[in-house]
This record gives structure tokens, sequence and C-alpha cells, in this order.
């Protein structure tokens, strides 16, 4: 653990304040009053990707409650100065439940929950909760692991590609998980890492893709949120993987699988939390058991005896016989960080900032 | 028929200063179109774009925290405009006067001290100041196009706030995020209006409008700087240091932005994250434009222009529109007062062809 004070303790503690707050105001929740639910968010929602993903979730709320809700959401709204004033204007209108999706809105967020007690805040990645914010988050790295197993078992040059956007824990995370299960096919495989610290620059991205493709990686990962990587990845005839949501559509041939985040039952959960008077603060870090992301369906690229074992582990994961991060696991400078038979406990990957062999960053 | 663009012998002043609100008035008249086109009731969408944001005291304060940074760098910007020297990096000046102001806040965390404030806009006038001094020292030794460096180096300026506060500012309880510790108390703006954000940014902002003003028109050096823009070849002639005066705007402009860095952290945001600023020191260009390059034009620019963010919020929040929409406003804006300006300086004649063909 990196951090003194357990967060999951924490939140026990301030939960029991958050049960008082939520017999408030909110029971007067009718059909002639809906609830107004905020979203904010850091891409434009049709990113095809993050943003897009959170969207969707926003209208599954819709089509579960129907009036009983009315969304709103604001767009593109970047991580700095902005986005308290976003976040405080979605409270001062009178939105009750205020989803904030993005890390960089974790001390917004904070700030604009302390100035109105009687909202809740849903914080998407963060770390940070209060007695009316919790924070929720996907265990990603549960489909990164099935998507190194893909990776590592089609790839020829065996060097994967892998475009990151800014190393936070969450991120380390992925590519670990991607080159422990790409290794486990293929022992020497690298996997090869750009930064181009954004969430979403298509720009970027497709010239990371190609400047990974001229360096010899025959197959695409990502950790950003645009289609482009993928599309570049279909042009030169190279393999790719989706991230967010099902890219299928912009790269037809590319496309093994990709990582579909789901946040549509949380959502759901979270407003009849609010509108049953029952929210508390929670942590919420569910992953594909929950269905809280799921693995878009196989493209042709993947041949049936490959699609038969990444589902077996997708299935072992489920039922909570495999965990992604297993030892013996080995850093970058070949010290064994994780003992044989081993499993990595949830703080230890919530600050994660070290590299797996096999990845070049 | 062929059409003739000509200079015009007399340019009317007072047509100049209206240009700005011609400008306005057409982007409102197109903007009224837009949302029709849009599907939105346009009365309804203007309403929400220019005057719900100035309806709540809320609403009136973030215009305030908005304006404040576009000012005080357009205030510089228009500094440089005035002499023909084109500063297009003021965010790469801002970012590293936000680094510079956030390491001392950082320096002194969980200290308290009436200088720590003073120090932090010293070290972030300092550090927009020295960037600004790489352009103005490489077009004063070699020549090379100020545009071309001051822009290019805003990007090497976001790198290095990445590098920072992924590594020596990082926030050491923070699970590897990449943002500082929040600042102290002592190292935070005071806020001027009880229950906003508006912080004491916002009269600094002011000031140096009001002092930029009165170098400009009452002192030596401002009459210098003006004559080099308007008449390059007198001011040669008269003597003065082309010199000495590209030093001295690059210097003041990165000056300026820098402070608004520092005020950016230690104001609405409290700590240093990757993401500043959502491209003050670019719009700041527009700022600067809009207000004719005066510092009391660009008070009202500034705040106009952060009205047309807080509007497209809006617009977004009540109508659905998508985000866009400011963008294409911002773009409308300087679109209009470009054309509106170019139709004051030059008329467009209709020729008869004289010969077949031509």
């Amino acid at each position: 653990m990196i951090r003194p004070i357990d967060r999951r303790t924490f939140i026990v503690g301030s939960a029991a304040a958050g049960l008082t707050l939520a017999s408030g105001p909110l029971q007067r929740a009718s059909a002639a009053d809906p609830l107004k639910i905020g979203f904010i968010y850091v891409g434009p929602v049709g990113d095809f990707g993050w943003t897009h993903g959170h969207d969707l979730g926003r209208k599954a709320v819709e089509a579960k409650f129907g009036d009983l809700v009315k969304t709103t959401y604001v767009e593109n709204v970047a991580e700095g100065p902005d986005a308290e004033r976003v976040i405080r204007k979605l409270a001062v209108d009178g939105n009750k439940l205020i989803f904030t999706s993005s890390f960089g809105y974790m001390e917004p967020t904070l700030k604009v929950a302390k100035a109105f007690p009687k909202v809740f805040f849903e914080h998407a990645t963060g770390f940070k909760t209060a007695p009316n914010l919790s924070v929720y988050n996907s265990r990603f790295y549960e489909g990164r692991a099935v998507v190194g197993h893909l990776a590592g078992s089609l790839t020829k040059t065996g060097k994967i590609g892998y475009i990151a956007s800014v190393p936070i824990p969450e991120v380390v995370m992925g590519i670990n998980a991607t080159a422990i299960w790409a290794r486990k096919i293929r022992p020497d495989a690298e996997v090869k890492v750009v930064w181009i610290n954004s969430w979403y620059d298509p720009g970027k991205e497709g010239d990371a893709a190609k400047a990974l493709i001229d360096q010899g990686v025959d197959i695409i990962t990502q950790h950003t949120d645009s289609p482009a990587p993928l599309q570049i990845a279909e042009q030169r005839g190279m393999l790719g993987v989706g991230q967010a949501s099902d890219m299928k559509s912009f790269a037809p041939k590319a496309q093994l699988t990709a990582i579909v985040d789901e946040w549509g039952p949380y959502y759901i959960e979270r407003a009849q939390a609010v509108l049953d008077g029952t929210w508390k603060t929670s942590d919420t870090w569910h992953g594909l058991k929950e269905g809280y992301l799921s693995l878009a369906p196989y493209g042709d690229a993947v041949p049936a005896e490959l699609r038969a074992s990444a589902d077996a582990i997708k299935a072992g994961i489920i039922d909570g016989s495999i965990h992604p991060f297993t030892g013996p696991i080995k850093d970058q400078k070949g010290e064994v960080k994780v003992a044989d038979g081993a499993k990595l406990a949830d703080g230890e990957l919530l600050g994660m900032n070290w590299y797996v062999e096999g990845v070049s960053a | 028929m062929a059409l003739k663009i000509e200079a015009r012998r007399q340019i009317s002043t007072r047509m100049l200063y209206m240009t700005p609100f011609i400008a306005v008035f057409a982007t409102v008249v197109a903007g009224f179109f837009l949302f029709m086109l849009l599907g939105a009731d346009p009365f309804e969408a203007l309403y929400e774009f220019f005057i719900s944001p100035l309806e709540t005291k809320y609403g009136l304060s973030e215009l305030g925290v908005k304006a404040a940074p576009l000012i005080m760098i357009a205030i510089g910007l228009a500094l440089g405009y005035r002499a023909n020297i084109w500063n297009i990096g003021a965010e790469g000046q801002l970012t590293l006067g936000a680094v510079c102001g956030g390491a001392v806040a950082l320096a002194f965390w969980e200290e308290t001290g009436f200088y720590i404030l003073p120090l932090m806009a010293i070290a972030g006038m300092a550090g927009g100041a020295a960037y600004a001094a790489i352009p103005a020292f490489l077009k004063t030794k070699f020549n090379v196009n100020e545009i071309l460096t001051s822009l290019m180096l805003t990007y090497v300026a976001t790198l290095f706030l990445a590098v920072l506060v992924f590594g020596p500012l990082k926030d050491p309880m923070g699970f590897n995020f990449p943002q500082s510790r929040m600042f102290s108390d002592s190292a935070i703006l005071p806020i001027i209006w009880e229950e906003t954000r508006l912080h004491a940014g916002f009269i600094v902002a002011l000031l140096a409008a009001v002092a930029v003003w009165v170098l400009l028109t009452r002192t030596i050096i401002g009459f210098q700087i003006r004559t080099l823009g308007s008449a390059p070849a007198a001011a040669r002639y008269a003597g003065f240091d082309r010199t000495k005066l590209t030093w001295f705007c690059l210097m003041l402009t990165g000056a300026l932005a820098g402070l608004a860095g520092t005020f950016e952290v230690a104001g609405p945001i409290g700590q240093l994250v990757p993401n500043i600023s959502p491209g003050y020191g670019f719009t700041a260009i527009i700022v600067a434009f809009l207000g004719r390059l005066h510092p009391l034009g660009i008070i009202a620019s500034g705040l106009l222009m952060a009205l047309s963010y807080m509007g497209g919020e809006n617009a977004q929040i009540n109508l659905n529109l998508p985000q866009a929409v400011t963008g294409v406003f911002q773009g409308m804006l300087l679109f209009f007062l470009l054309a509106s300006d170019f139709l004051v300086r030059y008329r467009v004649r209709r020729l008869k062809p004289l010969v077949e063909g031509a």
C-alpha cells in the first residue's frame, strides 16, 4: 500500500453520514418532479470510446426510468479550471445526482460536493470520497488479460503496440495485464508503449499507431478513446483492439475484440438508490463478473481454437479461479515482485507504479 | 464583370472603433439562424447564450474568473502587436508561470505567511518572462521569426509541466495520479466576492489593463512602441532601439501570461495538474484583436469572450445544443471582426471588362 489511510476503511466511516443525508428532500421525487441527473464528459459524445460509453450509460438510465428522471450532459469539459464551474452549474440547476466521468474531475467534484451536501456525486476512476461523494471504476485489467492472450497468440513479430494516455495506476495496470498474458503464450513478446498525454486526440493517437507499426509492431492496443489507432491498423493490414466501445465499424477486419465499458448497470443502480432514498457513499470496483465490462464479439482474425481459450480465461476470471495478476510476476529489472502463486491485492493494484517484464515504456 | 478591391483613401476612425460592435451584432444575427437550423428556438437559445449567465451572482462571478486570465494575457499581447511583435506563445508562458508559481507554493507547503503569495506572483512572472526571453533572444540575435518559436515552445511547456506533475511535483499521497498536492491556504488567492470563486486576480487584471494603458499613452516607451508598429521607418529614423523594444514587449507579455498562469493554479485550480489552461493563451489573441489592441477595449472583449464560453455551457445544459456551438460562435466573432475591419480599410468595386476575357 502506498497510502497510509486505507480508503475502504475511510469510506465505512463516512457512509454513516451519507445515510442520514439520503433521507432528506429527495423522497419528494415523483413522476411530476423527475429526478434530475447530470453528467459531465471529458470528450465529445461522438468519440466512440470512453465518453460514448458513459453516454450509453446515461441513455440506459433514461430508458429504464423514463419520466422518473431527466438527464443532462455537458461534453468536452477540460480537466482544469472549467470543470468546477460546470459541475457547480449542474448542481445549481437542480441535478440531485451528478456523475463526473474522468479522473481529472476529482478535486473539482470534491469541492462542489462540499458546497452542495444535499446533492449526490459520483466520480469515475478517482479515490477521494465524501459523505455525498462516491467513486466507481471498472476492472479493465480483466479484459486486458484476455486481450493479452489474443495478442500473444496472434502476433507474428512478437511486438505489441500500446497507445497509452497518462501513466496513472489504472493505465499501468492495463499495460501490465496485457504483457503478462501475452508472455504466457509468447515468452519473448514485447509490449511497446507510446504515451500521448491525452485521453482523446485522434491525430496523436493515429500518429502513435503509425510509429509503432513502423517499429515492427503488428498488433495495436490502446488506452485512449478514439478509433484512430484501429483505423490505422486496418489501413496497414495489422490487427488491433477497440477501447471502451465496440469499434468494429471503424475496423471490420482489424478489430480482434474490444473492451466494452458497460456503465449502464451502475448508473441505473445509483439512480435507483437516490429514488429510493438509500444512496450511500461507496467505492465500486466491478469487472467482468458483474457485467461492468465485456468483450466485443471476436473478429474474423481470431480462429475458433483461440476463441475457446480466450473464453476459458474470461470464464475463469468470472468464476474467480483466475486472477490476472498471479505470481510469479517480475518487474522490468527481472526482480520478482509477486511470489509464485501469490495474487496482487486491490490496494497494490490501485497504486501500481512499476512495469512487468516485457514492457518497454 | 470583375470585382476589384482597393484601399480606401480615408479610413474612418469612428468606423474602426465601431467594428467590434458590428461584429458582435453580425454574430448574433448569424447565431439566430444557426440556432434555427439546429432546431432550437433562436430567441431562447440567444437568451441562454448571452443573458442567462449574467442573471445570477454566481454567473457574474464566474465571468470574472474566466475573463481574468484572458484580459491579463491579451493586455500583454496587445502591447507587442502594437509594435508588430507577434508573440503567439502566451499559452506556453502561462504554463511556465503556473509551474514556477506552483513550485513556490509547494515549497512552502503547510507553511503560513503573507509573503508566500507575492513570492509566487514574482516567480510566476519571472517564469513567464524567462520563457518569452527565448523567442526574444532568437529574434534579436538571429532574426528568427518569433511567431514560430513562441508557438512551438508552447508544446514544450505543456510537456515540461507533464514531466513535473508525473515526477518531482507529484502528490506523494496521490495514488500516482499526475497532480501535485493541493496548495495550502496561504498559497491560495483571496476570494473577493463571498461564496464565489472570484479571486483577487481579477482586480490585478483590471489594474494591469490600466497600467498598460498609461504606459502606452503617457510614456516615451509607449510612444516608441506605437511608432515602431505604425511607422517602422520613422521609428528607425528617430533612432528607437528595436532590439530593446522587442525584448521589452516580449518580456512584459511573458510576465503577464506567467502571472495569469500562477493565478489560475493559485485560484480556481488550487494545485498543479497536467492541464492548466483550456487554451487561454490562444483565446487571448482573439480577445486582443476584438478589443482593438486597446487596454480598455480588451477588458470588454475579455468579458465577452468569457461570456461565450459560459453561454455555450448553458446552451448545452438547458437546450442540449452541442458544445461545438461555442467554437462556432467564437469563430464567427473573429470572422465578422476581420471582415468588417477589411471593409473599413478597403472597398470592393465592380469593374466592367475593357477587353474580352480580361
